[in-house]
């Protein structure tokens, strides 16, 4: 399926773009960790969380094709 | 599901002393109000390793955030009796000194928005998709992490 990544802050950084949109045949979203591990290795030693459609998933959260985010720890306010 | 619109509580920029105080006259025809209670969030001039913080960029998810203060707003209306509730956040750099978060609750009595304020900044820590690349005097910056 094709997957819209958001990348937020410091991981926006390390990916050097804020969105793009990736083929993937990865059902869970520790497979597209992995995948994206593997396109970024600099991610591998980064602390973040994954939005599935805006909410917060669990790493075997399956995926559905709806928007994905990468979110480094929050630091609002 | 609720079908109440979901406002946008971000601003460009910092935001400034003139605004909270219109905020403030605005509620003097709200009479049902006893007790006001307002967070600011200031942004601090941290050292870190001998350099100085100068400003915060803050980026968001922004409709994450949105949905998200929509959230807290909701829980926060359940949980107190509050007659209203504001909350603006920057985007954009806001330099130190500055305020980057007001959080404004009414309601009749104090003790509610007393007990109020804590949670919805709390919530808003902890569950807003907000990021804070923090410049230091010789323009080099860091992400910050919330404490």
């Amino acid at each position: 399926m094709t997957l819209k990544v958001k990348y937020f802050g410091l991981i926006a950084e390390l990916t050097a773009c804020e969105e793009e949109s990736i083929e993937i045949s990865a059902t869970s979203i520790a497979e597209l960790i992995q995948f994206l591990s593997e396109k970024y290795p600099s991610l591998k030693s980064k602390d973040f969380q994954i939005a599935q459609n805006r909410e917060i998933a669990s790493i075997e959260t399956t995926l559905t094709g709806e928007e994905i985010a990468l979110l480094p720890p929050f630091s609002g306010g | 599901m609720n079908e109440k619109k979901i406002k946008n509580v971000f601003k460009e920029g910092a935001i400034s002393s003139e605004f909270i105080g219109q905020a403030i006259a605005k509620h003097q025809s709200k009479t049902t109000i006893g007790a006001h209670n307002i967070f600011l969030g200031q942004v601090r001039t941290d050292e870190i390793n001998g350099k100085k913080v100068s400003a915060i960029m803050y980026t968001a998810y922004e409709d994450m955030a949105n949905e998200k203060f929509h959230d807290i707003r909701e829980a926060t209306f359940k949980k107190f009796n509050l007659t209203c509730m504001h909350i603006y956040h920057s985007l954009g750099q806001v330099n130190t000194g500055e305020i980057c978060l007001f959080v404004f609750v009414s309601s009749p009595h104090r003790k509610e928005v007393f007990e109020a304020l804590e949670y919805v900044v709390e919530e808003i820590k902890s569950k807003a998709p907000v990021f804070g690349k923090e410049f230091f005097e010789d323009d080099t910056h860091q992400w910050k992490v919330n404490q």
